[in-house]
């Protein structure tokens, strides 16, 4: 009955019992989770077909007639799993605010202005080494209600599958230097410091296209291993 | 050549936040959909069934704006990458304000458990929601269904929570399967 996915390192994620972000209190729940044995229910996962996810899907700035306000940048990466192995043809689904920090979203009540050229959603599916890319702009940092003068670090939200349940993983993607990181709940409820940083972006000179946009890669980890181990060097 | 395994950490989760429908679940955007409730079409072979419900907090109030997907056999036991390519055997919806939820799909078959233990026929399940920082897995099983006594998961959890995991099903056909997560009858979670 053991697991046959590492668990070591799930010290990473966030506890869903954070105090500090509100919405916590009565969502997350109060009994211990039970340790569920690793089936073909767990190690199998839903594979996409390239069907869905069109070429334009990965690029945010071309889905309107005009092109839309803010500072153009290029979000770029690899998805590895634990042991570094890239994670090809996974879907990776996307969604952010403009670059004023308004969301197309019905419920958002942020009076920052909408952008007519500018939805906020992607998708893209990893090539054979693991890559992705979207060009997009800047989010802005936006307000919300968690305590006085909450406001949410600028962020794009991810989405990924990887090849099993078990990969399966949403998370949110940084940019360096954000001075709202030490005051924003969301952010810190990854205790572990060197786990919080892999959650920021770099900034990256080389990707970065003159008079056009700032490249930012966001490399992510997934949760597995592949099921034929393979030599490993040993060089220590 | 060789990554530096010392490098690598998991990517951490973080909240899916309030305002992903217009990415994930954009039917009401006009946007394209990768998945929806509709887990079958009619090509799949199978019994049809559905199952609804409803996600409830600590104070028994609607999630109006959690993220519910499948993942599930087919009725012979078999995921998508055995052979089954006409059923992807993944399902994505968005709760309603009042919290409802709904699936349409196909009963899925027994399959392997650990130590050649047979499992009983259910549905994998991924909970996303505002206020929920790493996603909350648990199952669907069938209540008339005769394995759930034998099967392997089940027999983890403490006999007076295994209810919460079994979606019963009404004089009309339709499976319930309530998801409250916190308190009272709160529904099991899986640490995996
Ligand atoms: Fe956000």
């Amino acid at each position: 009955m053991s697991p046959i996915y590492p668990r070591d390192g799930l010290n990473a994620h966030p506890l869903n019992a954070s105090p500090e972000y509100k919405s916590t209190l009565k969502r997350a729940p109060s009994q211990p989770l039970i340790l569920l044995p690793h089936t073909l229910s767990e190690t199998s996962g839903p594979v996409f077909g390239h069907v869905a996810v069109q070429a334009g899907d990965s690029d945010l700035t071309r889905q309107h007639e005009g092109e839309p306000l803010g500072e153009r940048i290029i979000v770029f990466g690899r998805v590895l799993d634990e042991d570094g192995r890239p994670v090809p043809h996974t879907l990776i689904e996307i969604w952010q605010a403009n670059a004023a920090g308004r969301y197309v979203h019905v419920r958002d009540q942020h009076p920052a202005p909408l952008d007519p050229n500018f939805t906020g959603a992607g998708r893209v599916v990893t090539d054979a080494e693991g890559r992705y890319r979207f060009t997009t702009v800047k989010p802005g940092a936006y307000p919300w209600r968690n305590h006085h003068n909450a406001w949410r670090p600028a962020h794009i939200h991810f989405s990924l599958f990887g090849p099993s349940f078990l990969s399966r993983v949403i998370t949110q993607m940084y940019f360096p230097g954000d001075p709202l990181f030490p005051f924003d709940p969301i952010f810190q409820t990854v205790t572990d410091e060197k786990a919080r940083n892999r959650l920021i972006s770099r900034f990256d000179l080389a990707t970065t296209e003159p008079e056009w946009a700032l490249g930012y890669q966001f490399d992510i980890v997934l949760r597995g291993r592949n099921a034929t181990p393979i030599e490993e060097p040993h060089d220590d | 050549m060789t990554e530096r395994k010392d490098d690598l950490g998991l990517t951490p989760s973080q909240t899916i936040g309030p305002f992903f429908a217009y990415a994930l679940t954009p039917r009401a955007y006009g946007g394209v959909e990768l998945a929806n409730e509709q887990v079958a079409t009619e090509a799949v072979a199978g019994e049809r069934i559905s199952i609804r419900g409803h996600v409830y907090d600590g104070d028994g109030v609607p999630v109006g704006d959690a993220m519910i997907e499948i993942w599930q056999a087919d009725a012979d036991g078999r995921f998508h990458a055995q052979g089954n390519a006409g059923f992807t055997g993944f399902g994505r919806a968005e709760t309603t304000a009042e919290g409802g939820y709904h699936f349409d799909t196909i009963r899925p078959g027994a399959l392997p458990g650990p130590n050649g233990a047979q499992q009983a026929p259910h549905l994998t399940v991924s909970l996303f929601a505002r206020g929920v920082l790493t996603r909350l897995a648990t199952r669907i099983y069938f209540s008339d269904e005769t394995g759930n006594e034998t099967d392997p998961v089940l027999a983890l959890v403490p006999a007076e929570r295994r209810g919460t995991l079994i979606a019963k099903r009404g004089t009309d056909g339709v499976f319930r399967f309530d998801i409250r997560l916190q308190g009272e009858g709160e529904t099991v979670f899986f640490d995996m």
